[in-house]
């Protein structure tokens, strides 16, 4: 394994971050505020309690989820595409280096991006409403595990995107209705019976689910299944990657 | 001297049946420099990308220091730099950044001082702090080489140094690459100039087509330059060459306006003190003389249009 190659990837992906430090940080915090105004204050005042949880606290889980799925993509996808785009990607390709220490470099600075904002808002968060932890580990380990399968996904769209379009198309057509119809702002118990079996077939009920027990022990779906359920959308996300290393498939002509 | 580059029956073919390079071999020894010529979609790029492992090749091998560019990937592709044709940068970093980037993503490990040395020698560090993006193109150019050496490499590809920079940058990038021969480290470079090879290369190739049309010591190839030709301009024109010049090897040219002839001008005698007694004894009267001598790129237009025809 190439740790110093590894090492490298993610120091350069990071300087990256670094440059815009204000804007990474300024950005969430000021999202996060108006997403307390317009639901916690407009929304809340006329909801109470949601499964006997405050309103304000209820949507926390939700909104960090929000921010952290489209971070991990937008970095990941942005990251690996800004070589493609600009030429760079040569030298990854012609360096002694092997898949899977790329993916890590650029996946890893990716995942810890997200999880710096997924960080940030929880501290927003916590500056507005009361917020218990009741699993403080499962938490951690939720928001681990959706900043890394997201950053893979992500970094399969920016494998596959040929232009800038494309880059924004599966973040804002898929992911961000799929984020806001997977229970962010709601208890999938408060929809009609056949849209509560419809949208288990979204995956992000299971992650936000999952999320939310770490937060308040109560649950949409089981905790296994939502565990279950981002552990098999990590493996999937890295059968892909090894398939387009494999073929060289939008990279390697 | 031993081969530090092997070449053998390299074949690549895109998925449109395009046979961007037919079957080509080639050894290249430690330490010398070989100018790729071939004009545009010969197949240059696309070799010196297979060799670097950017291009997957359809068939043949490729070894670098005794390791298989496919098989031993990670030992092949370290002895390897590569200073691609197109100014390709991350153009929001700074130059110190980028080329140590390069240098960790080859695995080596933290070396500030070699890195100050590289800068320096390209009038760089000066300019370390500067992002890419206010460096002037001549200036990206070299960053180029500064990141391609910052690993090391034994051997080293330049696509095109010099396309589009401007006579003193050109002269420079032959000091760099004079500098880099005297180190030991091997060059393959790939150039529209023929100036340039004769300039710098220890061999040339040409590639056209896909195909290696010849690999030659310069000085070989010089020596089939060696021949020069003697035109006479006369004042009368001839209608059959007169008996007393058919002994010299002489064409008729211009519906008999000139005399043509060929010499070696490695020759101890040219024979053409001799020539000229024997123009004047023949009562030929001349109105002019000139002389002209193959280049490098009459052997190269010739080569790639006879293969073309």
């Amino acid at each position: 394994m190439n740790w110093t190659a590894i090492a490298a990837i993610y120091r350069f992906e990071m300087a990256r971050f670094f440059r815009t430090l204000t804007q990474s940080f300024l950005s969430p915090v000021l999202s996060t505020s108006l997403y307390f105004v317009v639901f916690g204050a407009a929304i809340g005042s006329r909801i109470d309690q949601v499964e006997g949880i405050d309103y304000g606290a209820f949507i926390v889980p939700g909104l960090i989820m929000l921010s952290v799925m489209t971070q991990a993509i937008s970095n990941a996808s942005f990251g690996i595409y800004f070589p493609k785009f600009i030429g760079t990607i040569y030298e990854l390709l012609s360096a002694p280096v092997n898949f899977l220490e790329i993916v890590l470099g650029y996946v890893g600075a990716a995942a810890t991006k997200a999880l710096f904002i997924g960080v940030v808002i929880l501290a927003t968060a916590s500056l507005f409403v009361d917020l218990p932890i009741a699993h403080p580990f499962a938490m951690i380990l939720f928001m681990l595990l959706t900043c890394l399968s997201f950053a893979l996904l992500g970094f399969i769209i920016g494998i596959w995107a040929g232009n800038f379009e494309q880059l924004q198309l599966i973040p804002l057509m898929v992911v961000t209705p799929l984020v806001f119809l997977g229970g962010s702002f709601y208890s999938i118990s408060m929809l009609p019976p056949i849209w509560q079996k419809i949208t288990l077939f979204n995956p992000v009920v299971y992650l936000i689910s999952g999320f939310r027990w770490a937060f308040f022990d109560t649950a949409d779906v089981p905790v296994t299944l939502s565990l279950l359920a981002i552990g098999g959308f990590t493996v999937a996300c890295i059968a892909v990657i090894w398939w387009i290393f494999k073929t060289g498939w939008r990279i390697r002509s | 001297m031993p081969a530090i580059l092997t070449i053998r029956d390299l074949r690549k073919s895109y998925a449109d049946g395009f046979e961007a390079l037919k079957s080509v071999s080639l050894d290249i020894e430690e330490g010398e420099i070989l100018a790729l010529l071939g004009p545009n979609g010969a197949g240059k790029t696309t070799l010196i990308s297979t060799v670097c492992g950017i291009i997957t090749p359809t068939s043949g091998s490729v070894t670098v220091g005794g390791h298989d560019i496919l098989d031993d990937f990670r030992a092949a592709r370290s002895l390897i730099g590569l200073v691609p044709q197109e100014i390709n940068l991350e153009p929001f970093e700074t130059v110190w950044n980028t080329v140590r980037f390069s240098r960790g993503l080859f695995g080596k490990s933290r070396n500030d001082a070699l890195l100050e040395d590289i800068l320096r020698k390209l009038s760089l560090w000066d300019k370390r702090k500067n992002r890419i993006m206010e460096l002037s193109g001549g200036m990206k150019r070299r960053v180029l080489i500064a990141k391609a050496l910052s690993h090391e490499p034994r051997v080293l590809f330049l696509d095109e140094p010099t396309a589009g920079v401007d006579v003193e940058l050109r002269k420079d990038m032959w000091e760099i690459v004079a500098e880099l021969k005297a180190s030991g480290v091997t060059i393959i470079l790939t150039t529209h100039y023929i100036e340039e090879a004769e300039a710098i290369a220890d061999r040339v190739g040409v590639i056209a087509e896909g195909k290696l049309m010849l690999v030659e010591e310069k000085a070989q190839l010089m020596a089939r330059m060696g021949q020069k030709q003697l035109e006479v301009q006369l004042t009368e024109p001839v209608a059959v060459l007169p008996d007393a010049l058919a002994h010299h090897d002489l064409q008729l040219v211009n519906g008999g306006g000139a005399l043509v002839y060929t010499y070696d001008t490695r020759g101890e005698r040219t024979g053409i003190t001799a020539l000229l007694n024997d123009v004047a004894q023949a009562g030929l009267v001349l109105a002019d003389v000139q002389t002209r001598q193959s280049s490098l790129e009459d052997i190269f237009v010739g080569l790639v249009s006879g293969e073309t025809a």
